[in-house]
């Protein structure tokens, strides 16, 4: 799955909430997007979706290719057709995600059958295995139960059953563990690896939690403001940062192998929407930035399959700094 | 379901005692003498002192009420005191009428007030929505008298198209039954509908924004069933408790909508025997609805149970 070039605002907002953001995953490969709280991570996930509601915003741009198929997503979402089949998607809230009124079974049954031309009682087998795949306990009988009566790490895992029913190309997970502990996060993620090994879907995992992101990314790409500022394979990215944000954001990360002092921090907060600085967005927060930096640097790649918004990388070449 | 139905009837003994309690003394601190209305131009102190013998107004307060309430558990709710009949059998008359009207009056409002709610919720903001709520705003507004006398002005005086008045038992003809209540329960429904429309619209809109909504349309469901089943669906709740409460707003306003259509029903029967001090006739009917406004709110207990799988846990 590629996206191209995706923009869009709210309504009432002058500013891209989401600004010339392409991504690509491929077949499976794990692609994590990372940023802080409103940096338009969840938005372009639900905007790959089609879950916006063009009452409230506007996708000024932006090319959707899903496994050959291509969409103008100023014009059309994608498709009901493919969402769930061909690209699913799993939240941030288990708790609250599946519906309180109806049972496990019958939710997940749902999926199938507004998607594939098979029986009832097809869908309910094929219902049951997917639980049993993602590892609940007694998947005949969980399948009669409401989502009040499983914990939080089961819920999870039976949005991600019925998300993966389908056999999709592309899951789009937003936050998956973020409301889960810690040790309900790993199994989580180890579900999503090992599901991703089984079927070669690619994923793209949302998340604000650099330790995700190395437990699980292939890829990552670095959101600020958004706007794609750092883009590359996981250990170029970690080991190497070229976007002062991606510096800052990696140095502001507890390690246990520096203990003692005091952690970094990226200074000041993000600006809101309405109050984005023209040119590079970080710039007001940024220990390098020069007026050249009024002028919007594009992504460019500067090693390979790594890439980078800023004017100055490669930072130890031009400006003597590394991470 | 047995036993959570059971702890709701228990809880109800009480209220339908506190219920009657007041009936009855209610009764007795209306001005007027009922035994003057009952021997009309008859003004001898002994006539008068005998009938309230029969009738034992003289017997303590109290002692009425315990004879009062044996009756009534035995079905009997007395007699009336003007003509006589014994009240169940005026109430088992007139009863039958009234529930016809209420029941076609439910339809009305449901029929319009739900829909419209919803696709005011799904059309929040726009032209339809503002349609909507200025509708449901005048059914609040415009009284039911007035929108009754319009209606018969026009479509019964004007066009000719529905009777004006009167009642035809379903049992008798099916078709001109429910012609001559069409207009008295639209009256009596639209009303209501305002009511279910505001409240089905905020209930939506509410659950419209939930996180299983989201997860429905991710899915790849089409657009009817995310709204239609897994947003109505938990939109029901509220919904359910205000059709109970409605009832009562049914009664009361069928007082009146029998009253400018002349419908010989239960809220004619009561304002009759107010207007009579016909004592037992009162009692009787008070007693009936409030009973009948417990058993709604049963009844929406029950939904509740039904629509809720957390509390069938417990």
């Amino acid at each position: 799955m590629e996206l191209v070039d995706l923009s869009l605002r709210f309504r009432g907002q002058p500013n891209d909430v989401v600004d010339q953001v392409s991504l690509a995953v491929g077949q499976g490969e794990v692609l994590c997007v990372v940023g802080e709280s409103g940096c338009g991570k969840s938005v372009t996930a639900m905007a790959l979706m089609g879950l916006l509601s063009p009452d409230y915003s506007i996708i000024s741009s932006g090319n959707l290719n899903v496994g050959g198929i291509s969409f103008d997503l100023t014009r059309d979402a994608l498709p009901r057709e493919m969402r769930g089949s061909r690209v699913a998607m799993i939240f941030q809230e288990p708790m609250t995600s599946l519906n309180p009124v109806f049972r496990i079974g019958d939710q997940i049954c749902e999926a199938i059958l507004s998607h594939g031309n098979v029986s009832r009682s097809d869908a309910m087998a094929r219902a049951e295995e997917m639980l049993k795949r993602v590892g609940i306990a007694n998947p005949a009988q969980r399948l009669f139960e409401f989502p009040h009566q499983l914990s939080g790490g089961m819920r999870q895992r039976v949005m991600i059953a019925m998300a993966l029913a389908n056999d999709p190309q592309v899951l789009i997970a937003d936050e998956p563990t973020t409301a889960l502990d810690v040790t309900i996060q790993a199994q989580i993620l180890d579900l999503i690896r090992d599901l991703r090994d089984d079927t070669g879907m690619g994923t793209i995992m949302i998340t604000h939690d650099l330790g995700v992101v190395a437990e699980i990314a292939d890829r990552v790409a670095v959101m600020y403001g958004g706007q794609v500022v750092e883009q590359g394979p996981v250990r170029d990215v970690f080991e190497n940062p070229q976007h002062p944000y991606t510096i800052g954001l990696m140095s502001a990360m507890p390690r246990l192998d520096r203990p003692g002092g005091r952690l970094a921090i990226v200074p000041g907060t993000v600006p809101a929407i309405s109050n984005m600085p023209d040119g590079c967005r970080f710039r007001t927060r940024c220990a390098f930035a020069t007026s050249e930096c009024e002028r919007r640097p594009g992504l460019s790649e500067f090693a390979a399959q790594h890439s980078v918004a800023c004017h100055f990388a490669p930072l130890e070449e031009n400006i003597g700094v590394t991470a | 379901m047995l036993a959570f139905l059971l702890r709701r009837i228990l809880i109800a003994i009480p209220t339908v005692v506190i219920i009657s309690i007041m009936v009855f003394g209610l009764q007795h601190l209306l001005p007027g003498d009922p035994i003057l209305v009952l021997a009309g131009e008859e003004r001898d102190p002994d006539v008068l002192e005998a009938l309230r013998e029969k009738y034992r107004l003289n017997d303590p307060v109290p002692v009425q009420y315990i004879a009062w309430v044996g009756n009534a558990l035995q079905g009997d709710l007395g007699v009336s005191l003007r003509t006589n009949q014994p009240v169940t059998e005026l109430m088992a008359e007139k009863l039958p009428v009234t529930i016809q009207l209420a029941f076609m009056s439910m339809v009305f409002a449901l029929v319009i007030g739900i829909p419209a709610g919803i696709l005011s919720a799904v059309k929040k903001g726009t032209a339809t929505d503002y349609v909507a709520n200025v509708v449901a705003l005048s059914g609040l507004s415009i009284p039911n008298f007035w929108l009754g006398i319009m209606l018969i002005l026009l479509v019964s005086v004007k066009w000719q198209l529905l009777p004006a008045s009167g009642y035809v038992p379903p049992s008798e003809d099916l078709w001109q039954s429910v012609r001559t209540m069409l207009m008295p329960s639209f009256v009596l429904g639209t009303a209501l509908a305002a009511t279910l429309m505001r409240h089905t619209r905020s209930s939506m809109i509410g659950v419209l924004s939930a996180d299983y909504v989201r997860t429905a349309r991710a899915k790849g469901l089409r657009e009817r069933v995310v709204i239609l089943k897994h947003a109505f669906r938990n939109a029901l709740t509220p919904i359910v408790t205000l059709t109970a409460l409605l009832f009562g707003e049914l009664v009361a306003g069928a007082v009146l909508t029998e009253q400018i259509f002349t419908i010989p029903g239960f809220g004619k029967l009561v304002v009759d025997a107010v207007f009579n001090r016909d004592y037992a006739v009162v009692q009787g009917i008070v007693l009936v609805t409030a009973v009948g406004f417990i058993f709604m709110n049963l009844f929406a207990d029950a939904m509740y149970y039904v629509l809720n799988p957390r509390l069938r846990g417990q």
